[in-house]
């Protein structure tokens, strides 16, 4: 084990980021075109990234296995995107956003890179609306706020419930733009398989074709990672059905450390899965919280009768019994155990699936006998009507049913302070890497943080290395290029030529999130953690002799992408779990049950664990070696989260 | 509307490549639960083909929530299928009973060519707005986001065109397979910003141009986009899209259609 090193400035924290800024090495205009810049990934941090670099003059190729840059997953986010502008005049700063998220991350994310992050926060809201995205407006034409969990001021901005989608769209178009300038030369339907290393440094990668199957090497000085995060190898969870964890991991499996992996967020307001067949669990807006009551009936023996019969004193309010003061508004970490918890009691309601009933009651019935119908309906209208169209009940008659699903995962590629990976020249953004959020993301934070390492970070420190670093040309016939060509060859070749093929890539998928999710998911214990580490190796050897690939590896072949995409997952899954049982501790996301309060609060362990835990590959996936980034906090003083 | 769990008779486009001669394949799939999606229906249609070792069933899916566009098939003849306002990822087989035929097919469209299955080549969209679908401000050189008021009417039109997900499914739905709907959504989203104004005419020129260059037919005023359109997106932009053409084309000054003329050339 060594310590890492996050290369943070020295000096007070407001002033680190400015200083750095001025500190930082410049390319001369005229000498950018001379540098080729890969960019894996097209949503919010790799289009912003893209269309920046390719503004500044670099030569940059942007790369995604979608259709389209647009269509990325970043396309789906709904609620908002946070800044410090103070527009409401309700005591925001800079300094406020940043100890939220500090707090929020329960004090395990490095206050310089937050405190930048709250910074160029308020740059971000004037670029997107320079650029025409349409976010919602006041009366008097000004832009409009709305309040999101963890925070007491009005400072999340918002464009209808497809806030995700406008914001992509407007980086989308400022690709778009360089694109037609041609200073970005875009690829779509391209899956990046692995990074070209040459002498210790990211010299390009290996990709397929998903139409034509084919395999290309793209030589670069730099490579970006901005491929989003890892929440699908639960294999439900409210991610696009196409995110996975492919590039991150073989970047990992090149040298790059990968951090703090057991650190992922669990939702608590998703429509519960119906049945066995399900794909995907669909995202319900927290905001549904301000005016629904969450409830489940006290007794087991009740959870299969019509809601309308069971009387209010048969009912079990639990989280404004266990929370009076935050009550339905508890954060999002808590809401989701607290619902695993009634429901592992047995009082869980709607359909069984495997065996159990996972869903609680959000019940509306009191707002709209207090607010009345037409208000319930003008404030989430759309909503209601999407749970109708997925789940066919009227949620204004029938109480909703909810319950948590794996949505976003803080963990990711260790980067330091310059969003550099441990390879020289490979850079980390967006939700790949793991570099703001601590164990515990705030909502309307992930896009603030796509867009500023995009727009406002990266393109200063990834200038910086090109300015310090003449990278010796590479060829397309360097040894190190066919060795990695080679490797994805023998990938793929294992894939479509199984010894004994019998099972779809989704068998198996299925089977690897159920073991996860049980036991690495909103609650983990020592005895599940380890039994999940002789369960999943197990799993991948039978993955390994049995899974099944049909159809041609050189044409569209999705079942071969799935197959890939999966046999990743296993190996992260597996470094979750060792993650998981490292950190003897419970903090944010991570509930370790060991360590928990009387009442059942999560306990941290700041003198043992207040560090970054970053995994090296070593060949053999069970035994990685951990590295350890410790944690200071000069400005926010750790204590204990409540929210009673 | 069915509760029960449902047998149903699928007849699937096949085609193997975009010059490759494409036909119907008839499937049977059982157990279909009312609540699946019908991309999950598909789902469980392709485990069983690769399972007994045949090819998958090829189509475009991502979020499968609405949003991101992806999905996209004609299903019994219409966009989308049945369903007002959905995308075929959130169509729900509780519009389906037992016994049911589907036949699935792709969007069709020259300018849309199949590249597998129901997977269609839409890059003559982005190709649309890298002719001037944005506005250009470099980053970092934006005024404060509160310096020009809007008024709360054109932000909510802004909005209501520019919430097309750029699905193709107004094209596969025109009988002259145009695209004005999609094109007029971005040119009024940005039209009717006070950010979108300083090219607001040359923009409409150079997209309107790419529009006929990628193949897509003229807008006759069948109305089918907006009937197909999940997202609701009104036929009123094409109006105004047309009315600041025809400016555009009035005022065109050299300066104007520089681009335009170069594309020609
Ligand atoms: C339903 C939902 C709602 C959300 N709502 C909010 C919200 O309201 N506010 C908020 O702040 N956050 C929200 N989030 C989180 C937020 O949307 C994401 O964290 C963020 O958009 C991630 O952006 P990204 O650019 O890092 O990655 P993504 O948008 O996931 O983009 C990844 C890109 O990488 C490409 N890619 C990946 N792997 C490869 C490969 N191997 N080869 C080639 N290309 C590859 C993909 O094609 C894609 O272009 C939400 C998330 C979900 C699931
Ligand atoms: S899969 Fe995204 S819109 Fe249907």
């Amino acid at each position: 084990m060594t310590t890492l090193n996050g290369h943070i400035p020295e000096g007070p924290v407001a002033e680190l980021w400015d200083k750095h800024r001025f500190n930082l090495k410049l390319v001369n205009p005229a000498n950018r075109r001379k540098h080729k810049v890969i960019i894996v990934g097209s949503g919010l941090a790799g289009a912003s990234a893209a269309a920046t670099l390719g503004e500044q003059g670099y030569e940059v190729e942007c790369i995604c296995f979608h259709d389209s840059p647009r269509r990325a997953h970043s396309i789906a986010a709904q609620g908002g995107i946070n800044a410090a502008k103070n527009y409401q005049n309700d005591g925001d700063s800079v300094y406020r956003l940043f100890y939220d998220t500090v707090k929020g991350g329960d004090f395990r994310a490095r206050e310089a890179n937050v405190y930048r992050l709250a910074q160029v926060s308020v740059s971000i809201i004037d670029q997107c609306v320079a650029q025409g995205v349409p976010f919602a407006r006041e009366y008097g034409g000004l832009l409009a706020n709305r309040s999101f969990g963890g925070a007491q001021v009005s400072r999340t901005f918002y464009a209808r419930g497809q806030t995700g989608q406008q914001l992509l769209l407007g980086a989308y178009q400022a690709l778009s733009r360089q694109i037609e300038a041609k200073s970005v030369t875009m690829r779509n339907r391209l899956e990046m398989m692995d990074v070209i290393v040459v002498d210790g440094k990211a010299r390009g990668i290996v990709a397929r074709d998903l139409v034509t199957g084919k395999l290309s090497t793209h030589l670069a000085d730099a490579v970006v990672l901005a491929t989003g995060g890892y929440g699908n190898v639960y294999y439900l969870s409210t991610n696009a059905i196409g995110s996975n964890v492919t590039a991150a991991w073989r970047a990992h499996r090149r040298g790059a450390l990968f951090a703090n992996p057991c650190f992922t967020q669990i939702h608590p307001t998703c429509i519960p899965q119906a049945g066995e067949t399900q794909s995907k669990l669909t995202l319900m807006s927290e905001s549904l919280r301000n005016d629904g009551r969450i409830w489940v009936p006290k007794n087991a023996a009740d959870v299969t009768k019509d809601p309308s019969s069971i009387p209010e004193s048969e009912r079990d309010y639990y989280l404004e019994r266990r929370y009076p003061t935050f009550g339905n508004l508890a954060p999002r970490d808590i809401a989701s155990r607290a619902a695993k918890v009634v429901c592992d009691e047995g009082r869980g309601v709607g359909p069984e699936v495997n065996g159990q009933r996972r869903g609680v009651y959000l019940d509306f019935a009191d707002a709209i006998g207090r607010l009345g119908k037409a208000v319930i309906e003008e404030r989430y209208g759309n909503l209601f009507e999407m749970y109708e169209r997925i789940t066919g009940e009227n949620p204004y008659s029938v109480p909703m049913r909810i319950y948590p699903a794996s949505h976003y995962t803080m963990g990711g590629l260790w980067v330091d302070y310059n969003l550099m990976t441990t390879v020289e020249g490979l850079f980390g953004t967006g939700e790949a890497n793991f570099s703001d959020h601590g164990a515990n993301r705030l909502g309307a934070s992930a896009l603030m943080q796509g867009l500023a390492d995009g727009y406002f970070v990266l393109p200063y420190t990834l200038s910086n290395y090109l300015a310090s670093h003449k990278p010796a040309p590479v060829s397309q016939d360097a040894p190190e290029v066919k060795a990695t060509v080679k490797d994805v060859e023998a990938l793929i070749g294992k894939l479509t030529q199984a010894p004994d093929p019998k099972h779809h890539p989704d068998y198996y998928h299925r089977k690897l999130g159920q073991i996860i999710w049980d036991k690495c998911g909103m609650s983990r214990n020592e005895a599940g953690l380890k039994e999940a580490l002789r369960e999943i190796p197990q799993l991948r050897d039978d993955f390994w002799k049995h899974v099944k690939v049909s159809g041609e590896a050189e044409g569209v072949n999705q079942t071969l992408e799935k197959a890939a995409r999966v046999a990743d997952f296993f190996e992260l899954g597996e470094l979750m779990c060792l993650d998981a049982l490292d950190r003897d501790e419970s903090c944010g996301s991570h509930f370790r049950e060991e360590h928990q309060t009387e009442d059942g609060e999560a306990k941290r362990n700041d003198a043992d664990y207040a560090y970054v835990a970053a995994w090296e590959y070593t060949g053999d996936t069970s035994t990685p070696t951990l590295h350890k980034e410790p944690l200071e906090f000069q400005e926010v003083i750790p204590s204990v989260r409540s929210y009673k | 509307m069915s509760q029960e769990n449902m047998k149903l008779t699928l007849h699937v486009w096949r085609q193997s490549g975009p010059q490759a001669d494409g036909f119907f394949e008839t499937h049977k799939v059982s157990d279909i639960s009312p609540h699946m999606s019908f991309l999950e229906m598909l789902d469980v249609l392709n485990e069983q083909l690769v399972e007994s070792g045949k090819d998958a069933v090829a189509f475009e899916h991502d979020c499968r929530e609405g949003i991101c566009g992806s999905c996209g098939m004609v299903v019994n003849g219409m966009a989308h299928g049945p369903q007002n306002l959905t995308t075929t990822c959130q169509l729900h087989m509780r519009q389906y009973k037992d016994g049911d035929e589907i036949w699935i097919e792709p969007w069709r469209a020259s300018a849309f060519p199949v590249l597998k299955d129901l997977v269609v080549e839409r890059a003559a969209f982005d190709r649309i707005i890298q002719a001037g679908g944005y506005v250009s401000v470099r980053t970092g050189s934006a005024p404060d986001a509160n310096e020009i008021a809007i008024p709360k009417r054109y932000a909510d039109s802004a909005m209501d065109a520019a919430a097309c997900i750029g699905c193709g499914a107004c094209v596969a739905a025109c009988p002259n397979a145009s695209a004005s709907l999609f094109t007029a959504a971005k040119v009024a989203h940005l039209g009717l910003l006070p950010q979108g104004q300083p090219e607001r005419l040359s923009r409409v020129a150079q997209m309107v141009m790419q529009h006929d260059l990628e193949g897509f037919g003229s807008c006759t005023n069948h109305g089918e986009c907006e009937a197909a359109c999940p997202k609701g997106i009104s036929i009123n932009f094409i109006a105004q899209m047309n009315r600041d053409y025809l400016k555009s084309q009035l005022l065109s000054a050299s300066s104007l259609t520089r681009k335009t003329a170069e594309k020609h050339a």
